[in-house]
């Protein structure tokens, strides 16, 4: 392919703190998470996802990009089954999360979600406390104990780099708090839950640069622990978060693999259009 | 360019003074209402209007029967179509599947509400005087001006559980929250305010109206306050509407005196929602 001819325009060097060698250290060993065989997805008449194959693997950032109306935030609304509440939406095939069907007639879909917690696109804390926020989920799935909640709130805080900006103002209202601030303190609410999963469908498009490099860093550390999916339509991010990319065009998974192979080698010419800048 | 400008100019003036007139008009007709009740009313109206019975010497005559029935008859009807409304409006905007029969259903609501009261109050004297044989008894009043104003108390909370945006309960969703957990902690605390607002405008109505009561409440002189729901009673709409029909003078000054006690009512119960409502809402964001 011609990617000899057209230099990437992307350097690694904003990878600060995490060298680009350890990148995708061991990715093709980690185990998959969440797999995609044949999936497809309506709106009504509309085909949004057609035949998905993907493998997504444990305790890594894997990244979904495309242009807008590809279907990337479709996947991964299907993937914590979010997209159920839309009444048009229908789908076939499988999708697995440690190699259980999650579109199974016996799954339980509140405990799906509360594995696979999510962030959305606009910061959208309930209108509480921070405290509240943090603490609602653990108490609708039981948790009840005052000292048990703190804690919790404390480490999903704590987990979001948030808790030194908050500690003091727990009882304000989280919309008092900056954007940035309430995305974080979505992150936050998804990891009270303690979740195996989290996927963030654009994190940081309403976000300013420095909130969003708050949130890049986090991301990183994030995967540590968790299995991590971005939908982004900022290349950058991509690159500079994820250890696999998935691109994706009208529906389909056009390529995926290794984030510095698709950004740098793209076997498909719509990825190598994509990620020069010849649409989007 | 420049003339875009003035032209823009004089529209936005035109919108201005075309609002002023109209405000002006509404505000005008009540202050004309208000005064005449006043300069007729005032009369009449003292301690012993509201604690009298009525009476075939003006001077005597009071409204406490149609008072008690009045607060009677809303108190209960407030009680029976809160929970009745809001919950029809739950489940019409939570979770009924959004098929034709929901959208039948929506409809007749919708039509419902556009039933002229009268037939409310035959329905009420079929019914629940007749068929269950209640008698012309408060609670027969009460059960016929909740199904009058249930049709507006469902729409308005709808309309209120509607507005709560999206992002909300995908947020909750989102964490495995159940259809009824968003609903209980975080859908109707949002929409709480909007319920209750919906909820006071149709009190108020019912309040006000005199049609459906014809057929239920006592139309001659009631001497007697209800103790309970199975008492006879008569309300305020319709003692003003007895003492306008009185041949003398007098009763059409009583009637004015009626009304301002009615508006009196009509204001303490609309203060006091909206104290409750204002509370809700600081809640709500502070």
């Amino acid at each position: 392919m011609a990617h000899n001819v057209v230099k990437n325009p992307f350097t690694y060097s904003d990878v600060d703190e995490l060298p680009l060698e350890t990148k995708d250290p061991d990715s093709k060993v980690k185990a998959n998470m969440i797999s995609a065989r044949d999936f497809n997805l309506w709106y009504g008449a509309k085909h949004a996802l057609k035949k998905i194959n993907i493998e997504i693997k444990k305790n890594i950032v894997t990244a979904i990009m495309g242009p807008s109306g590809c279907g990337k935030s479709s996947l991964l609304r299907s993937i914590n089954r979010i997209n159920d509440l839309i009444p048009t939406c229908r789908t076939e095939g499988t999708l697995l999360i440690d190699g259980k069907n999650i579109y199974d007639s016996k799954v339980d879909v509140d405990d799906l979600r509360r594995r696979v917690g999510m962030v959305f696109q606009k910061p959208n804390p309930f209108p509480k406390s921070i405290y509240e926020n943090v603490s609602f989920g653990p108490k609708i799935h039981g948790v009840t104990e005052k000292a048990e909640l703190d804690s919790l709130v404390e480490k999903s805080l704590k987990g979001a780099a948030l808790w030194e900006e908050v500690k003091d103002r727990l009882n304000d209202n989280a919309y008092s708090l900056s954007g940035g601030q309430q995305q974080r303190l979505c992150i936050a609410r998804a990891l009270s839950i303690e979740p195996e999963i989290i996927l963030l469908d654009e994190p940081c498009s309403a976000l300013d640069p420095i909130a969003t490099t708050k949130i890049e860093t986090l991301m990183r550390q994030l995967k540590d622990s968790y299995t991590v999916v971005l939908v982004t339509h900022n290349l950058q991010q991509a690159a500079r978060v994820s250890d696999m990319t998935a691109f994706m065009y009208i529906g389909e998974v056009v390529e995926f693999g290794n984030t510095r192979d698709i950004f740098e080698n793209p076997r498909n010419e719509l990825t190598e259009n994509y990620i020069t800048g010849k649409f989007g | 360019m420049n003339s875009n400008n003035t032209r823009r100019y004089i529209t936005g003036r035109l919108v201005l003074a075309v609002g002023i007139i109209a405000v002006s008009i509404s505000l005008l007709s009540l202050t004309i209402l208000l005064m005449d009740s006043f300069t007729d009313g005032l009369k009449y109206l003292d301690w012993g209007f509201v604690t009298s019975y009525p009476s075939r010497f003006p001077d005597l005559a009071g409204i406490l029967p149609a008072l008690f029935g009045t607060v009677w008859v809303v108190g209960l009807t407030a009680v029976f179509s809160f929970p009745i409304g809001v919950s029809a409006a739950i489940y019409l905007e939570e979770y009924a599947p959004k098929n034709r029969l929901t959208e039948l259903i929506q409809l007749n609501i919708a039509n419902l509400a556009g039933v002229p009261s009268i037939v409310y109050g035959l329905l009420g004297l079929g019914v629940f005087v007749e068929v269950l044989a209640m008698g012309r008894v408060v609670l027969a009043g009460a059960l016929t001006m909740t199904l009058l104003i249930l049709p507006v108390i469902i729409i308005t909370s709808r309309e209120a559980i509607r507005s709560v945006p999206r992002e909300y309960r995908e947020g909750a969703f989102a964490l495995g929250a159940s259809n009824w957990q968003v609903t209980r902690r975080i859908v109707l605390p949002e929409a709480f305010p909007g319920i209750l607002t919906g909820t006071i405008l149709s009190l108020s109505r019912a309040i006000g109206e005199a049609a459906p009561m014809i057929a239920i409440a006592a139309l001659a002189y009631v001497r007697f306050v209800p103790k309970s729901p199975f008492d006879r009673f008569t309300v305020m709409s319709i003692q003003i509407y007895n003492w306008i029909n009185m041949p003398r003078t007098e009763f059409r000054d009583l009637a004015a005196s009626g009304i301002i006690v009615l508006l009196i009512v009509l204001l303490a119960m609309n203060s006091v929602a909206i104290l409750i409502r204002n509370k809700y809402q600081k809640r709500g964001v502070g």
